[in-house]
């Protein structure tokens, strides 16, 4: 109605003018309009093609090269710098600890994402002050995160003082120096901090879900446990791909954890060593690496790339039926 | 009645998760209040036998560089954050409401880069800021991240559900386009303004990887990589004293937005799953 009377008034300014200016006055406001249309989207044009177009085409080129950073040394090598990542023994260990990353902390997450939401969903009390408290972790920097949990984790520190105080330990464990449990550590922290966003995302989807498919599923006499598996699950399970793509993307790229954790140095003897951490010792560091860290974040991206499209392709499937 | 079991054990989830959450922040807050003794002694005491400031003093007031940190992070996040909203609306809406020869290209090509992981760009885009001159400068943080396509993306959904109305009797009255843009489309996006700005805040803040990388001097460095530096400043000996209130102090600002905006984090985080 209202686009009615302004599209009439339009016409009645418009109608002023005889046919050959009206022509002239629409093309002269088409290229205005174009032309705004450019200046607005230049500067974002600008940014996204320096530093996500060239930056591409940049890494491709340099992934074919031997590059020295501070000598600016490039030499053309072909398919070496690939050919690397296979035979290289860290470039292993990093795929490797990255993958037992991914393999443990998404499923976990994910699931752990649903129940809570799930239970923050019921109709209980004080259900705003847990959802307040619960998001804390997603707002904190993985930097501070990661030193307070070395810091629970450290030698005197309270993970070891309940342990010993509960006799779950004989003596103080050295999470922080020790292999073993280097990368578990990492594992919860990592879980425990992105538990609240992909909660937050849960909730939304099940506020979704219609309500009488869980009263009638209710008159069936279904339990709590039968309603979560037969209704909530499959509801929502176009969230779940999301989550899991979030997921996936994030813990195969996971960097600053593993730096804080060690420093840089991916030890305790190279279990906190991730794909990522990897790359930017070699690309950074003082060898003629730059090259073959550009191919390892090439390979990185395509693996990411893949294992996202085969999850999309799995959820779309599954719809079928 | 019978509902009673579920109800228990999901009020166990609920408070058990809440310690689960709560437990390393109220460890971390306790012990910058602790000596330094007191935290190695391996004492599971949460509020300290001696209540201290020093570390809090030290930092502040011996410290040369923190409270530089904290201006730098407050100016590091603000400027990236203005930057971004301002860049993100005005690319949002050209795509919703003008009309121009290859915009839809521009459109899917501003949405194919949300998918491009950061790994890949990390060293490319290192070499340019270095070419371009600018390592060791705010530049070089903030250039290479100055508009975001998730963004971009939701403000063009808002623009294009937006009503076309007011902007058409704007332009009725003589408005140009900049103005319309400043004037009517600016104020009234102001809810997905906030939406966009709390999360682009909120990452600048939280940075790592780009200041750790980009910038070399330790008065320029932000909160974040400032601390980190902090850990291993006394050959391996980590004072946890210091560090612990200095994570107690970067989260103030954040909790602070937190609070004020809370409705604007639950908003964003909505709209990223329904892309």
């Amino acid at each position: 109605m209202v686009n009615n009377i302004f599209s009439f008034l339009g016409c009645w300014h418009l109608g002023k003018l005889n046919f050959k200016g009206l022509v002239f006055m629409a093309n002269k406001a088409k290229r205005a309009e174009a032309a705004y249309g450019w200046a607005f989207i230049t500067p974002a044009l600008i940014v996204i093609g320096i530093f996500v177009m060239t930056s591409i085409l940049y890494a491709l080129y340099l992934s074919f090269h031997r590059v020295n950073l501070f000598t600016g040394y490039m030499e053309f090598v072909g398919l070496n710098n690939y050919k690397r990542i296979f035979t290289d023994s860290m470039s292993k260990i990093a795929f490797w600890n990255t993958l037992n990353f991914v393999i443990v902390v998404v499923p976990v997450q994910t699931f752990m994402s649903l129940v809570i939401a799930v239970v923050l969903n019921a109709k209980l009390k004080g259900k705003l002050f847990f959802r307040t408290t619960y998001f804390l972790p997603t707002l904190t920097s993985s930097a501070v995160l990661t030193m307070i949990f070395m810091f629970i984790f450290s030698l005197n520190g309270p993970a070891n003082s309940i342990g010993l105080k509960l006799n779950l330990l004989q003596e103080p464990i050295n999470f922080l120096n020790n292999p073993k449990f280097a990368l578990q550590v990492i594992m919860a922290m990592n879980i425990w901090s992105t538990i609240p966003f992909f909660m937050t995302i849960y909730i939304a989807a099940l506020q979704d879900i219609p309500k009488d498919i869980y009263e009638a599923a209710e008159v069936d006499g279904a339990n709590a446990v039968q309603k979560f598996f037969k209704i909530t699950v499959p509801q929502v399970r176009p969230i779940t791909t999301f989550v899991m793509l979030m997921g996936i993307i994030g813990t195969f790229q996971m960097f600053d954890q593993a730096y804080i954790f060690s420093n840089g140095s991916g030890g305790p003897e190279n279990s906190t060593l991730t794909v990522a951490l990897l790359v930017y010792r070699n690309a950074f560091g003082q060898n003629n690496t730059m090259g073959f860290a550009t191919a390892l974040s090439i390979v990185l991206s395509i693996i990411i790339f893949t294992i996202s499209y085969i999850a999309q392709k799995l959820n779309k499937s599954e719809n079928l039926y | 009645m019978k509902k009673n079991p579920v109800k228990i054990i999901f009020y166990t989830i609920l408070i058990g998760y809440t310690l689960v959450t709560l437990f390393p922040f109220l460890w971390a807050l306790s012990a910058s209040f602790k000596t330094y003794k007191e935290i190695t002694g391996g004492g599971l005491n949460i509020i300290p036998k001696i209540f201290t400031l020093n570390a809090y003093r030290r930092l502040f007031l011996i410290d040369e560089n923190f409270p530089r940190w904290i201006v730098n992070s407050i100016f590091l996040s603000t400027l990236g954050t203005a930057i971004n909203v301002f860049l993100n609306s005005l690319a949002g809406y050209s795509l919703a409401r003008l009309s121009f020869r290859g915009k839809n290209f521009i459109f899917y090509l501003i949405l194919a880069t949300i998918m491009i992981p950061g790994q890949v760009l990390l060293i490319p885009n290192y070499l340019i800021v270095k070419n371009l001159g600018l390592l060791n400068s705010y530049s070089a943080v903030i250039l290479p991240s100055a508009v975001n396509a998730t963004y971009i993306f939701m403000m063009r959904q808002f623009y294009i559900n937006f009503p076309k109305q007011i902007e058409e009797a704007a332009a009725l009255d003589g408005l140009g386009r900049f103005g319309i843009f400043f004037r009517i489309a600016l104020p009234v996006s102001m809810p997905a303004i906030a939406t966009q700005a709390v999360f682009i805040f909120l990452g600048f803040w939280n940075e790592f990887l780009k200041p750790k990388l980009y910038l070399t001097s330790p008065q320029k460095y932000p909160l974040t990589v400032g601390l980190q530096s902090m850990m291993s400043r006394y050959n391996g000996i980590t004072q946890w004293d210091e560090v612990m209130s200095g994570s107690v102090i970067s989260l103030i600002p954040i909790l602070l937005i937190y609070i004020v905006l809370n409705k604007y984090f639950m908003k964003g985080i909505r709209t990223s799953a329904e892309k």
